[in-house]
Formats: structure tokens, sequence, C-alpha cells
């Protein structure tokens, strides 16, 4: 007994104090590519080399429109290493409400050589149209949930690497526990379900049973790059890629995996309690 | 007739009396690695070779595959070497004086065709079965490859003679539509019972082909009757945060009788999708095998990778290779602990250790980037090298950890209900593990002692002066103290290299792979061994990529270690085995 206090004590308090401050993490980390829209000359580097197809191209009419969709990306950097236009930042949180929103796209000029020459339409987000209808009960859902939340988590076909992270979740270091928000273990406990993918088809009924069985208002939140797009498994004969194939999805939390942080930020910003930061 | 072969010492007794014994009946023999031999034979030889291998040689079968090679390209014998023999000419006094990635195929006199059976033979119209079997002791690979005639896609099953088969030849009778013959419970398994009849693994069937919503039959789980025995069902959702399948439990008041299993929920298509990428692409989805070993997925198929291009990575880069594998397995195992801690509602622990295991996340992040040392695997190397203080952090970390992790286990071991709990509960006994061929640290627990990195030495261990800690209790204390040993070798392991740190690149330039390669690759992860098997294709793609995660082989550890006790002890074994439903099901 004495030992266990003694640990406690010498271990003092480790909890960040994220997400009133920043994120502590290293300068090697790997987070979001940054990519220098204006000045970027030639996709097809970088596309050759980025094993999600996160980086994709269509040719048109001496045009070319360029897309990145960070809902696939794994944050590998190998696009970065190929093309002097990407850079990797180490920002990690980078959870949208909307698809959409993650899915950026730009036209340029062609050149005879295949290259890119000037821009011709700047960089925007893909905005997805959200009926009016829906974007009330969405926001009346984050209000309602917005105390307390217990989320039910599932592993619709990740590889597990989203779940070392979500585990993580519960540890002193990141203590979810702090916001009121707990993991339950039944889908009738849960206000939240936090997905995880690709959705393979022999989960696909397990999923919509889960969901099935949760009380409203509910939210959905989808996990990691399989979960938000199907990653690099995508769509194939054994499964059916994103969560939001299947159901309704509120948040995405992009990453490969997200790590503590990014889940932590995008947990809270579906139920509307991120702290506003100067 | 001359024979040479450069093959390790180990393998050349084991060859010389194959040949012996079954004369003829033996087709081609490869080596196009001193430790990994191929050797053709007839089907129905299947049986009789796995059983001489078995008994004479301790051999164990620790993969069993499919290839779909009907049409391929190549008419000639798929193995690397019969064209490129002029370079790696076999040693001429019988000393093994070849290059270390040269291969060598049998020649008969002067005649330059591959002898016996498969000679000059085009492989159209079959499927190649493979049999890989590990003889430890002897350091070696011996790889029995059977044809399977196109027109009568049947395998008589060895599941019977060597349990840990079982999963393994269903899978091949899922994805390849060849028909099991004698296996004692040929149901499906890896698509389950109410997919359409589908063969996704042979090559005229395309990876992105959507199949209509499923309306086969649902499974039926074997009943178990008798008085007062009743069926608990759970899954494939559980509880916890852990990942799907479904298991049923007989039991007979509070002990479990019978355990069923059903698993691939998570079946991703992975294998199929490896013959879709780009090799480079390649190390990435094997980074999405099983997550908690990334790093350990990404270098075994890296290896395999390398193997079959003959190039070597330098050593930094195997240097670094092997930090990263003991860093996974630190984390993991610091992980485990805490839960299996948890489990028996001693929490406290379980905090400790998910703190201890957050700093080494933390500085795999640091050191690679990533958390899960995710984006460091390469082909021919590793892609970030640590620099001067990088490697003093890591050193410091292993410095500041030990006493810490230290004063854990002490606090564990102070815990006498933790261990009321732990003893003598999921008991594993060495005879069963034994016999179901269990690998990696259950079957360390468990008395088998068996470990890749000292029985078949890749990344820098051959290097290294570590042991390789084996229990005999076979129960969840015994797990969990393995574990704990294991930390501690990690620890010494790290720092042994962190101190004679090699100088140089860190990466070898792969170029460009030939085609029509077979090679096998191999890692000791945290969990056990893995195995990357692949036959290159033009254009650096991957024609096969054969993916044996050691959960697949552990899972028949848990059905018979809960045998006799409690459900509510459940989740606590199950921890203690922590198998990967991802690495199993792909
Ligand atoms: S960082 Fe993202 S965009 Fe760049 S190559 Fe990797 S997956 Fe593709």
């Amino acid at each position: 007994m004495f030992n266990l206090l003694r640990e406690s004590l010498r271990a003092g308090i480790v909890t960040t104090s994220y997400p009133a401050t920043p994120a502590a993490v290293s300068p090697h980390t790997r987070g979001r590519p940054e990519i220098d829209w204006s000045g970027w000359r030639d996709v097809r580097p970088a596309a050759a080399v980025c094993p999600t197809g996160a980086i994709s191209h269509v040719d048109h009419d001496g045009r070319r429109t360029v897309q990145f969709d960070l809902g696939k990306c794994i944050f590998c950097g190998l696009c970065a290493e190929a093309d002097t236009s990407i850079r990797m930042t180490n920002i990690c949180e980078c959870a949208a409400r909307s698809r959409g929103d993650l899915i950026t796209e730009a036209g340029y000029t062609l050149k005879p050589d295949g290259a890119h020459d000037r821009m011709i339409s700047p960089p925007s987000s893909r905005t997805l149209p959200l009926d009016d209808v829906a974007r009330e009960i969405q926001a009346r859902t984050r209000k309602l949930l917005g105390r307390s939340l217990h989320i039910r988590e599932v592993d619709a076909g990740s590889c597990n690497g989203c779940e070392v992270e979500i585990v993580n979740l519960n540890s002193p270091v990141y203590d979810l526990e702090r916001f009121g928000i707990h993991f339950v273990a039944s889908p009738r406990h849960a206000d939240m379900l936090l997905v995880t993918g690709p959705v393979t088809r022999n989960m696909e009924l397990a999923l919509k049973k889960t969901y099935d069985a949760m009380p409203a208002p509910r939210l959905v939140v989808a996990v990691g790059a399989c979960g938000c797009s199907g990653g690099i498994f995508g769509e194939n004969y054994a499964t059916r890629g994103a969560v939001d194939a299947i159901l309704p999805v509120d948040v995405y939390i992009p990453g490969c995996p997200p790590n503590p942080h990014a889940l932590l930020h995008g947990i809270l910003l579906a139920i509307d309690r991120l702290p506003e930061r100067t | 007739m001359t024979t040479e072969f450069n093959i390790v010492a180990g393998l050349q007794r084991p060859l010389a009396e194959v040949r012996k014994m079954f004369r003829d009946r033996i087709g081609t023999v490869h080596a196009p690695r001193p430790n990994e031999l191929y050797v053709d034979i007839p089907l129905d030889l299947a049986a009789g070779f796995c059983a001489h291998l078995h008994r004479k040689w301790s051999a164990r079968l620790v993969s069993v595959f499919a290839d779909d090679v009907r049409d391929a390209m190549n008419t000639a014998f798929p193995f690397p070497g019969v064209d490129g023999l002029a370079s790696f000419p076999p040693g001429g006094s019988g000393a093994p004086a070849v290059p270390p990635n040269g291969g060598t195929t049998e020649r008969t006199g002067d005649d330059a065709k591959p002898r016996g059976v498969a000679a000059g033979v085009p492989h159209r119209g079959v499927f190649h079965l493979y049999y890989v079997y590990a003889l430890d002791q002897r350091h070696g690979f011996i790889i029995a490859r059977a044809a399977v005639p196109a027109d009568k896609p049947e395998f008589p099953s060895l599941t019977d003679a060597v349990h840990g088969v079982n999963w393994q030849e269903r899978e091949i009778q899922d994805l390849f539509g060849l028909k099991l013959l004698g296996h004692p419970n040929p149901r499906r398994c890896a698509l389950h019972d109410d997919w359409p009849e589908v063969f996704p693994l042979r090559k005229d069937f395309d990876l992105r082909t959507k199949l209509p919503p499923f309306q086969g039959p649902r499974h039926k789980f074997r009943e178990v009757e008798g008085e007062g025995v009743f069926q608990v069902p759970v899954g494939p959702v559980h509880a916890g945060i852990i990942e799907p399948g479904h298991f049923l439990f007989s039991v007979a008041g509070e002990p479990v009788l019978y355990l069923q299993l059903r698993m691939f929920y998570v079946h991703k298509g992975t294998e199929k999708l490896f013959e879709s990428l780009p090799v480079a692409h390649g190390v990435r989805l094997a980074e999405s095998i099983s997550g908690d070993s990334s790093f350990a997925h990404a270098t075994a198929f890296c290896h395999a990778v390398e193997r079959a291009a003959e190039i070597e990575p330098p050593p930094r880069a195997r240097a670094l290779r092997t930090l990263c594998l003991e860093l996974e397995r630190i984390y993991n195992h610091l992980g485990d602990i805490g839960a299996i801690c948890t489990d028996v509602a001693f929490v406290t622990a379980h905090m400790h250790a998910l703190r201890l295991k957050e700093r080494v996340m933390r500085l795999n992040e640091h050191l690679t980037g990533n958390r899960l040392l995710r984006g460091m695997a390469c082909l021919g190397g590793v892609r970030f090298d640590f620099d001067e203080s990088q490697l003093e952090q890591l050193a410091q970390l292993v410095a500041t950890l030990q006493p810490e992790f230290a004063a854990l286990v002490e606090l564990i071991r102070d815990s006498s209900g933790t261990r009321d709990r732990l003893e003598t509960t999921g008991v594993l006994t060495p005879d069963v593990a034994r016999d179901l061929g269990i690998v990696g640290l259950a079957g360390r627990a468990s008395g088998v002692d068996r470990d890749l990195r000292r029985d078949f030495p890749h990344a820098f261990y051959e290097q290294l002066r570590f042991d390789i800690p084996v229990l005999t209790a076979g129960d969840v204390q015994s797990r969990l103290a393995l574990r704990r040993e294991e930390i501690f070798q990690s620890f010494a392991i790290i720092n042994q290299v962190a101190a004679g740190m090699p100088d140089g690149p860190i990466r070898t330039a792969v170029g460009d792979i030939p085609p029509d390669r077979t090679a096998l690759g191999y890692v000791e992860g945290w969990r056990g061994e893995i195995f990357h098997w692949v036959r290159t294709a033009p254009g650096n793609r991957l024609a096969r990529c054969k993916v044996k995660d050691p959960s697949l082989q552990n899972w028949p550890a848990l059905t018979e270690a809960i045998l006799g006790n409690i459900v509510p002890d459940f989740p606590v074994v199950n921890k203690s085995f922590n198998l990967s439903y991802s690495g199993t099901d792909r």
C-alpha cells in the first residue's frame, strides 16, 4: 500500500493541459502536408509516390484539376521527399465536420510537356451542401450532448493502429475522463460512435446493428484515413471503404493513426467543446 | 551427378536424406538463398514429406499457402537462378564461398535444365501450394511446392497431423477455390458463410469487384449439449476498445467447457491488394496489416523483397531496424502488462504502464515522425537516420525508463491479489503449446524455446548478445512475466546497438526488382514470428504476397487455455495473448 502511494506521488501529475494549450509534439512529428499551391509546377511526381491516392489530378481540355484529399492522407511524407512544393508540418489536429472540408482542389493550365503552368483557380475546399434541417439537427445534437459524453468504439475493419491510440486516451496523460467523457461497453449507453475503418463486408452488418442500438440523438465520428476514406484499402471485394458509406458521419478525424491529440480534437469538435485559443 | 548447393550447413543433411528417401518423387530442388531451400513435390507426397521433416528434423510447418499460376507469364521454372546461374556459380570445393544472396539451382551433368518431373514443364494450368518448414536448430527453411491441376482443384488436408494449419488450409479453400480433402471441419472461414461463391485470390478475380449484398446463410456454430450447459455468445463488437471477433462459450455453471471462435471480420483483401500496388507502396500497406506491429510487418515485407532483389541493407540501416523493432516490443509489452493488470482490477498499475508506454511512443514519434513507427521502413534500409542528439535521447529514455519500470514491476509483485488472479489462470501447458505449434511470446511462456532473433537472425541481431527468456508454467502470470523479462532484454539490446552504432548510409538503392523471383522474409515481432513471402512480377510489382502473422497460429492457444476457467477470467486470458485480429484476418 505504501509503495502504491509512493509511486503515485513520485509520478506526480502527468496529464497534458491540451486543448487549453497547444499540443506538445516533436518537431520531427509528421502531420499534415502543406502545399505551395500557387508555386506548384507539376503534381505528377508527388502523385506517383503517394501510396493512398491522396494527391491526384484530372486533365481536361488543356486544364488540370489537382486534388489533395486529407481524408486519404497517411502523413507518410513521401510526397514532400519527391516534390519541393510540399512540406510536412507537425500539425496533426485536422478533424473536420464535412468530408468536403478535407478535400482541396486547384486548377492550372497545362503545358505541352505535362507539367502545369499558371494557377487559374485557387485552392478551395470542396463544399458539400448540407441542408438546413441536417445542419440544425447537428447543432442541437452537439448542444444536447455537450456536457458529458458516452462513447462506444467500434472497430469496423481497422488494422488496430487506431485502437492503439484510442486506448491511449484513457491514459493519465490524455485522461479523457477529465472532460466527462467515458468509453462505455454498450451502444445502448452511448451518445457517440467512434468508428475505425475501412468498413469490411464482414463487419458491415454488425456496424449497422450497433448504430441502430444507440438512442437518439447520436453522433458518429469516423477515425483515421481508413475511416474517413477507406485509406490505403479503399473499396474492394472485402471492404466498403469509408464509414460514411454506411452511416451518416458527423466528424472526420484524419491521420494514420490520428495521435491522441488529434483524436481529442476531433471528439471535442463533435460536441462543440473546443476552447478558443488566441 | 554432382550437386553443389550453396546452402547453410544445417540444411545439407536434411536435403540429402530427403532425396535418398523420396528419390524420383522429388522434382526440382532450388536454393535461391542459403537458408531457403525449395523442393518440388507431387501433391500426394505432401503428407509424407511433412511427416518425414517433422519426425526426422523437428521441422515446423509455419505456413501453408497457395498461388495461382494458371496463366503465369513465364513458362519456365518460376524460380530465380535458372537463367542467372552464371552470375552465381556453385562453390567449387564444397566450401560455401558464394555471396550471401547467391542462388543455385541443381543441374544434372551438363544439362542446363532443372531435373525432375517439373523440368521444362510449363506451369500453365496449375495452382501451386507452398509448405514452409522452419528447421529452427538448423537455421534453415525448406519450402515444399506442389502443383494442383486447375482441372482437378483439390488438395489433401494436413490438419489432422498439424493442427496449426486448420485455418490456413480453409483460407486457401475459400480464397482460391481449391477443395480441401479430409479436413475435419472444412467450412468457410475467411469469407463468411453468407458470401457468394467467389475466389478472390485467383488471378482472374478483380480486386475491385463489387459484390452484391450478401444473401447466404448465417454461420451455424456447433451445438454443445448436456445438463446445465448453456452458451454465451460474445461479439463481434466487444465491450472494450478491441478488435472484432466472435466468441461462443459453452459453459456449465461458471467454467468454460468449450470455446468456438469465429474470425475474419476484418478481412480486408490485403494480400490481393499487394498484387495491385507498386512494391514501394506495398511497404505502406504492410504497415497496416497489424497496426501494433507496423514496423515488424513492414520490415518483414522489405526483407522478403530485398532477398528477392538480392540486396542487403547497410549495417546502419540494420541497426536502426533493430532499435525500432525493440521499441515496438517495449511499447506493446508495456501496454499489455498494464491491460492485464486492469483486467484483474489493478488499475493503478495500468495507469503507470500507460504513462511509461506514452513516453516510448513519444520517443518513437521524435525518432521516426510517427508514434507507431510508421513511415520509417523502406526497401533497402530505413528512411530516417537518428542523429547524435536523437540517439542520446534514446539512451536517456532507456536510462530513466529502466528504474521506473522496475518500480512498476515491484508494485505488481507486491500486489498479492493480482498474483492470485494471474497464477494458474489460463494455463497453456508446454505439451499443448508444442502440439499446436504456438509461437512467439505465448510459446515462450509455455516452454517453447524459439525466437527468430536467435534462430534465424535478421536485422542486426547476429551481432548482439541477449537472452531469450523462457518460462514453463504457461499461465497468465507467465505471459506477464515473460513480457517483463523481454522488456529488460530490449533495454539491453537498445543499449548495445546504440553503443556500437555503425556509421554509413541507411539505405541501399533497390533499383529494378527482377520478376519471377520468390523469397521469404521474416522478422520476430513483439508478438512472435512474422513471415512475408513474395513472388515478384515485371514492373516492380508483386504477383503474390503471402502474409503470416503469429496471431493466426496462436488462436488455438486461447481456446485451449480458457478451458476450465470461468467466463469472467476470459478478458484477462485473452489479453495475456493479445493476438491481432487484423493480422489474422488481413
Ligand atoms: S503524406 Fe499524404 S499526400 Fe503525401 S504521399 Fe503520404 S499519403 Fe500521399
